[in-house]
């Protein structure tokens, strides 16, 4: 009612998702969970790891759903963690201005400091994509590696989230996707670039490229040498060594 | 969505709270336009006033064991501008201030008049402040109700259904319990409190049913394919992501699914509303105080089983993404 409408960001980190590249390793979700457990922020803690039950708070988490119908399936791996929603929907109904979206990158955060613990917000997430810390007290979220990808310390080439380095097909792009040419923006672009669930107005920042078919059409002619009309097939001529050779100077 | 215990003693305690608000500044206007005799006593809105205030001052105590930093709970009051959840944090304590203050004006009678009309009958500051309050009680129930009913990815409660109940039950189970302050002090508006809380019972057995009603014919807005993002008409989850649990299929989940949600309907439907009602009319009858006050406290157990109910019942469309796992 009283709420301010966002004002778009003009630069948004974002990440985007090759599902059709994606092979459901989860090398993406340790090294998430190694880089964000091992920060200044306190750790994520693990409850009952070794136990029947194990609990634990994750960033980013790989879910695999199976399309079709026996036998014509596709097996579709899917990693899913914060959208960086354009609109982020758990913002406005945060009561402590614990969850903001930062106006520089639009990176949605959680500060731990002001965070009283009353899980609102992750009721006001269509995506799942906030997990509660019962150790801490606070809700917790993908940062995109804020504490990562601004560090002047790191080689520039290391400058981005832990799961975009450790992904071994490279399926996680991260780039700013108001920026046309970006890597991210391009891929986006050229490959059918999607958003989930776009029937909430969420305008999510992070985006997902579709499964997709390689196919080559072969023409018979294609299969049959050109060079070679009379089909002959077997070894070359061998050349003599003593003959010579075209510049006089080479060996055979 | 899980039920936390803390929230559904908070949202019914409060309701309460602003009920008997409600009914002790509708009674006092009752008095001042002459529909019914003046209390002998006064004392009546006063004590009554009083009981509001520490139902809402339990309501509030319960709400911090909701919080898991309960010491930094004071940031809440902060984005009211755009949190519905931060309104209700500011509106209580002024709620309960204004209670406070109604009480303290009528029970040392600080009664100035501030505008006599030609009965002889005059708006008192008593009056001005409990109207205040009961307006403020109203709003409250618009800002609890709205805290569920703003959050659009769970369809069982983003109606006005969700704020209107909220708002009759509360004046409902408000009007018992002043219908019992009255009676024990002795007030002439015991009978009509008594009267209001029926109506106001059935008129909540109502509209409580109709968004049950409602519920039950809710269209998914997304699905599989739009959660995923695949054209395929059969999509079927394989893995979640993890082999044990995590907090996104504790927190919008509830113990007992389905069938937990049906039966605590049945009771709710019955404790909260039917079984009530019907001891309201022996009550009307026979004016026992003793059927009034159980009246009120099967009324209560009642509305906290609503409260399971209705937070058990919502479906988080993230759960979407938690269907199964092979």
């Amino acid at each position: 009612m009283f709420g301010k409408k966002q004002t778009p960001a003009k630069k948004q980190l974002a990440l985007v998702i090759d599902l059709n590249v994606c092979v459901g390793c989860h090398a993406c979700v340790t090294s998430c969970k190694e880089w964000n457990t091992s920060g200044s922020a306190g750790p994520l803690p693990d409850e009952n790891p070794y136990g029947a039950d194990p609990k634990g708070v994750f960033f980013n988490r790989v879910q695999t759903f199976e399309c079709g119908t026996y036998p014509n399936t596709e097996t579709v791996h899917f990693p899913k963690s914060c959208l960086h929603c354009e609109d982020p929907p758990c913002v406005p109904v945060c009561p402590t201005g614990a969850s903001y979206k930062r106006e520089e990158d639009g990176i949605v955060l959680v500060d731990y400091d002001k965070c009283i613990g009353c899980k609102y917000c992750s009721w006001s997430c269509p995506y799942g994509a906030r997990e509660f810390d019962e150790v801490q007290g606070v809700m917790k979220k993908c940062t995109l590696c804020v504490d990562r990808i601004y560090d002047t310390s790191l080689d520039p080439k290391l400058r981005k989230p832990a799961c975009v380095l450790a992904c071994p097909t490279s399926a996680r792009i991260f780039g700013d996707i108001k920026d046309p040419q970006s890597e991210a923006s391009i891929a986006i672009a050229e490959n059918s670039g999607f958003q989930l669930m776009p029937e909430w107005g969420t305008n999510p920042a992070n985006h997902y490229l579709p499964r997709r078919k390689t196919r080559i059409t072969l023409h018979e002619d294609e299969l049959v040498r050109a060079d070679n009309p009379l089909k002959v097939e077997g070894e070359p001529p061998k050349v003599p060594l003593t003959s010579p050779t075209i510049d006089d100077a080479s060996n055979w | 969505m899980r039920p936390a215990f803390s929230v559904l003693f908070l949202t019914t305690l409060i309701g309460i709270g602003q009920g008997l608000l409600v009914a002790l500044s509708v009674g006092q206007w009752i008095e001042t336009i002459g529909w019914a005799p003046v209390d002998p006593n006064g004392n009546f809105i006063a004590y009554g006033a009083v009981v509001a205030v520490v139902f809402l001052g339990l309501g509030l105590f319960a709400s911090f064991f909701h919080l898991a930093n309960p010491q930094r709970a004071w940031r809440a009051a902060t984005r009211w501008r755009t949190s519905w959840l931060s309104r209700e944090v500011l509106l209580l304590p002024v709620v309960m201030g204004l209670g406070l203050v109604y009480a303290l004006i009528q029970y040392f009678n600080v009664q100035p008049a501030l505008v006599t009309f030609a009965n002889g009958e005059s708006v008192t500051l008593g009056l001005v402040v409990g109207t205040v309050a009961a307006l403020a009680a109203l709003l409250l129930f618009v800002v609890t109700g709205m805290i569920y009913a703003c959050v659009k990815f769970i369809r069982e409660w983003a109606s006005a259904w969700t704020v209107i109940n909220f708002m009759i039950m509360g004046l409902a189970s408000g009007s018992a319990v002043a219908a019992i302050c009255a009676n024990l002090e002795g007030g002439v508006l015991a009978r009509f409190y008594l009267f209001a809380a029926l109506v106001l019972t059935v008129v909540a057995l109502a509209t409580r049913s109709y968004q049950i009603w409602l519920n039950s014919r809710l269209a998914l807005k997304s699905t599989l394919k739009t959660a995923i993002g695949q054209h395929h008409q059969q999509i079927r989850q394989i893995s979640q992501g993890f082999m044990g649990s995590s907090f996104n299929n504790k927190e919008f989940s509830a113990p007992g699914g389905r069938d937990a949600v049906r039966g605590t309907t049945v009771a709710f439907l019955f404790f909260a509303f039917l079984l009530p009602a019907a001891l309201m009319i022996v009550a009307l009858g026979h004016g026992g105080l003793v059927v009034l006050a159980s009246a009120a406290a099967i009324q209560y157990l009642g509305l906290l089983v609503e409260r399971w109910a209705f937070f058990a019942q919502g479906q988080h469309v993230q759960n979407l993404y938690y269907q199964g796992k092979a």
